[in-house]
């Protein structure tokens, strides 16, 4: 049977990413899809220290550490240059956590898009501050234990919906995606790359230390946000929703939840709680999807 | 060619002449000019650029940061509450080695809010690593940002170009904009060898332990430090294809001076002035205008000064619970070579104007004691 | 970047580039002595469906004449691979022993 992404790896084993780490896969299949002729640039995140120490590295393609604030800046320099050089046709990608696209960088995220630049703008999304030790996050889920959400004042917010921001900027594509589904994640940046301006793909990368879940189960959770609505796969094109991946008869919500140790003090209530804003959410979504 | 321009439009000129490649800018008051004449010049096909409208200075600084790795000349300019803003990344860029020039004009740091000018912002970045120039005139200005792209690629250190606001940055005054050709000639294209670059891929800035970092803030003081005699021999070699010189110092009058005045900006220019009336008196007065400040010109400095009775180092800025920066370092400078006294002066904070007249006082002043009386003088607070 | 398995030694500053800069690829470091479990492949059982080799984050299983392969010198015995195999034939063994 043939393998359903190409065979080429464009990052080498022996990296820093914990057990069943979902930033891995995440990058994996990305590189695979934009090829050998990208540049990336990480903020402060997990794959600053994945990537490993001076003087090595595990990416095959360049890239530039920088400031935590600044991503999706520095790549809109990278790519002002790459123009000026006649070398338009590199794809510039910024690769952040969500503390470096929800937090502290998202003003320089707004600006980029607002910019229109021409540029990838990639978020793994584990929720919360894993490289410094699982602190909270704005994209931390309602409910979860963080190191500063401990039990007792689990965090209340719900997940900021970055994913509504960036669309509201009218970029001409966004899309979310999961690393359970990753020809879907490979299709979708395949087809990005032909898209002239502001690419944000947003996806979900579990986090075996920080949900507190079995290393073997990250590609397994990744799966069940999707099939049960707390993750809904779809791409937005200047506004237009389309949905990637349907979930009909969507599996509760415990089921999710009950694999990870992040939820586990969580009320019968406070799960029902939870199950009612993933419903509300998929239906606002649904009927965006259906152009309403 | 001479024509009448204000500071912020010598920066437009020169960095026109120098053919920036990527400016990444955000408005900040007393800079706009400097970016409007550059939109401009950009959109009318005048200077092949990229200018990101970015939305704030540390992003300004980050994309200099971006586009300079992959290998373009790039420029930004700011002041005060910009230039602070930019702060971590200050440290960045020169760690970096990345060859950004950028001109800072020299604002007052808020509270209270203020747009005149005063030192404070840029001497807060004295440790970053970034050379700095002060400059006292709208040529200069233009000439050293030319120059600063020429020592900066080859030291790989970033420059300031370090002017006042409205003193200079909005004040008219002539200036020969030296023709293409001639700037062609002495600036070649940037070629940056450590440049991000898919047919030869690295990774930069990753994690570095304790066994190295030490060696590469080693090597980056050395390449500052370096860049020491390449500012003078560029200086010269300017001057001969231009025709007009440049040194670390500025001396005026100061070979058989008995007081030497420390100025930098436009204050030193307002200085020789001073000097020039109070020798019209009998006195015996100099005045060393500080030009290049990182790298420090430990040398020069003493040269000119450890033959005088006294020093008065006039600084537009202070550090707290100390004094002024200029005289901290011309007193480290002249430790274990020289005991003249040093005066540290305070003038001018906020954009308070200094006249000849205020020079004149803060002569007579000194006149009045063999040494100073105080660790520090501040000229015409009202106590 | 050559995938050169060694590591880098510097003697002293002339050896360094002026900023920090990578040298060599993250394949001189072996992981595979984090592991716990081994994941064992029972050929047999296996449709070469390669969804093992899709999903594991480390780009530590290799197809050899079109089969799976782990390798061993980088595994870091997570088991998503054996958890995801549609035909269950991967088995985590314990290490050691």
């Amino acid at each position: 049977m043939k393998p359903t992404l190409p065979l080429e790896e464009y990052m080498s084993p022996g990296h820093l990413a914990c057990q069943g780490c979902g930033a891995g896969i995440a990058m994996r299949v990305t590189l695979k899809a934009l090829g050998r002729n990208s540049i990336f640039t990480f903020p402060a995140c997990c794959w600053t220290v994945i990537d490993g120490p001076f003087p090595y590295s595990t990416l095959e393609v360049p890239l530039l550490h920088m400031a935590f604030e600044a991503t999706a800046a520095t790549a809109s320099g990278i790519k002002a240059a790459m123009k000026m050089l006649g070398r338009d046709d590199v794809i510039v990608s910024g690769w952040a956590g969500d503390g470096g696209t929800f937090d502290i960088g998202i003003q320089a995220l707004s600006g980029a898009a607002e910019r229109n630049e021409d540029i990838f703008y990639f978020c793994y999304d584990n929720e919360a501050y894993m490289n410094t030790g699982i602190q909270r996050s704005g994209a931390t889920p309602y409910g979860a234990w963080t190191t500063t959400t401990p039990v007792r004042h689990f965090k209340r917010e719900p997940k900021k919906s970055i994913d509504d921001i960036v669309a509201a900027h009218r970029v001409p594509y966004l899309a979310t995606a999961s690393v359970a589904y990753v020809e879907d994640l490979y299709k979708k940046i395949v087809k990005a790359k032909e898209i002239r301006g502001f690419k944000f793909i947003h996806i979900l990368a579990p986090c075996p230390p920080g949900w507190k879940s079995k290393p073997e189960d990250s590609v397994k959770l990744a799966r069940l946000a999707v099939q049960t609505g707390v993750f809904p796969l779809y791409e937005v094109e200047i506004g237009i929703y389309s949905q990637s991946i349907k979930s009909p008869n969507r599996k509760p919500v415990a089921e999710y939840l009950k694999l990870q140790g992040r939820f586990k003090h969580l009320t019968v209530e406070q799960v029902a709680e939870i199950q009612k804003m993933v419903d509300d959410r998929y239906a606002e979504l649904e009927k965006r999807f259906q152009g309403n | 060619m001479k024509k009448v321009v204000m500071g912020n439009h010598a920066l437009s000129h020169g960095a026109q002449l120098a053919r920036v490649q990527v400016i990444a800018a955000y408005p900040i008051t007393p800079q706009t000019q400097v970016v409007e004449l550059l939109s401009e010049i950009v959109a009318n096909g005048k200077l092949k650029a990229e200018f990101i409208k970015v939305e704030s200075e540390h992003s300004a600084m980050a994309a200099c940061i971006g586009a300079a790795s992959a290998g373009a000349r790039t420029f930004t300019a700011t002041s005060s509450q910009g230039l602070a803003l930019m702060h971590e990344l200050l440290h960045w860029s020169a760690a970096a080695r990345l060859p950004i020039v950028m001109a800072n004009i020299n604002r007052a740091m808020a509270p209270p809010w203020s747009i005149w000018t005063d030192q404070n912002d840029s001497l807060s970045q004295r440790d970053t690593g970034w050379m700095q120039f002060y400059c006292q005139s709208n040529q200069e200005v233009l000439d050293t940002l030319i120059m600063a792209y020429k020592i900066s690629e080859k030291v790989l250190i970033p420059s300031m170009i370090v002017l006042d606001a409205f003193s200079l940055s909005h004040t008219y005054e002539i200036v020969d904009i030296p023709d293409q050709e001639l700037v062609d000639r002495y600036l070649p294209p940037f070629d940056y060898q450590y440049r991000l670059n898919v047919d030869d891929p690295h990774t930069f800035g990753g994690l570095t332990t304790p066994d190295w970092y030490m060696e590469f803030r080693y090597k980056m003081h050395h390449a500052v430090n370096d860049a020491l005699p390449l500012i003078r021999q560029e200086g010269i070699e300017f001057g001969k294809l231009f025709g007009r010189a440049y040194d670390t110092v500025d001396p005026y009058r100061v070979n058989d001076a008995e007081i030497v005045l420390v100025t930098s900006g436009t204050a030193a220019s307002t200085a020789r002035y001073a000097v020039d009336q109070l020798r019209r008196k009998g006195k015996k007065i100099g005045n060393l205008r500080m030009r290049v400040f990182r790298p420090f010109p430990f040398a020069d400095v003493r040269r000119y000064l450890k033959k005088a009775k006294k020093v008065i180092v006039i600084d537009r800025n202070i550090s707290y619970g100390y004094h002024g920066i200029f005289a901290q370092e011309v007193k480290s400078a002249l430790y274990g070579h020289s005991d003249v006294p040093v005066y540290a002066f305070i003038a001018g904070l906020g954009g308070r104007d200094i006249f000849p007249e205020t020079i004149g006082r803060i002569v007579t002043k000194v006149e009045k004691s063999k040494k100073p009386t105080r660790d520090i003088y501040w000229v015409e607070v009202k106590e | 970047m050559p995938k050169n398995r060694s590591k880098i030694n510097f003697k002293n500053v002339r050896d360094l580039p002026p900023m920090v800069m990578s040298l060599r690829s993250m394949a001189a470091n072996p992981t595979g002595s984090w592991r716990n479990l081994r994941p064992v492949i029972a050929y047999k059982d296996c449709i070469q469906c390669m969804i093992c080799w899709k999903f594991c984050p480390d780009a530590a299983i290799d197809i050899v004449d079109d089969r799976p392969v782990i390798n061993l010198d980088f595994c870091k015995g997570c088991g998503i691979c054996a958890e995801e195999c549609p035909k269950k034939c991967i088995e985590m063994v314990k290490e050691g022993k």
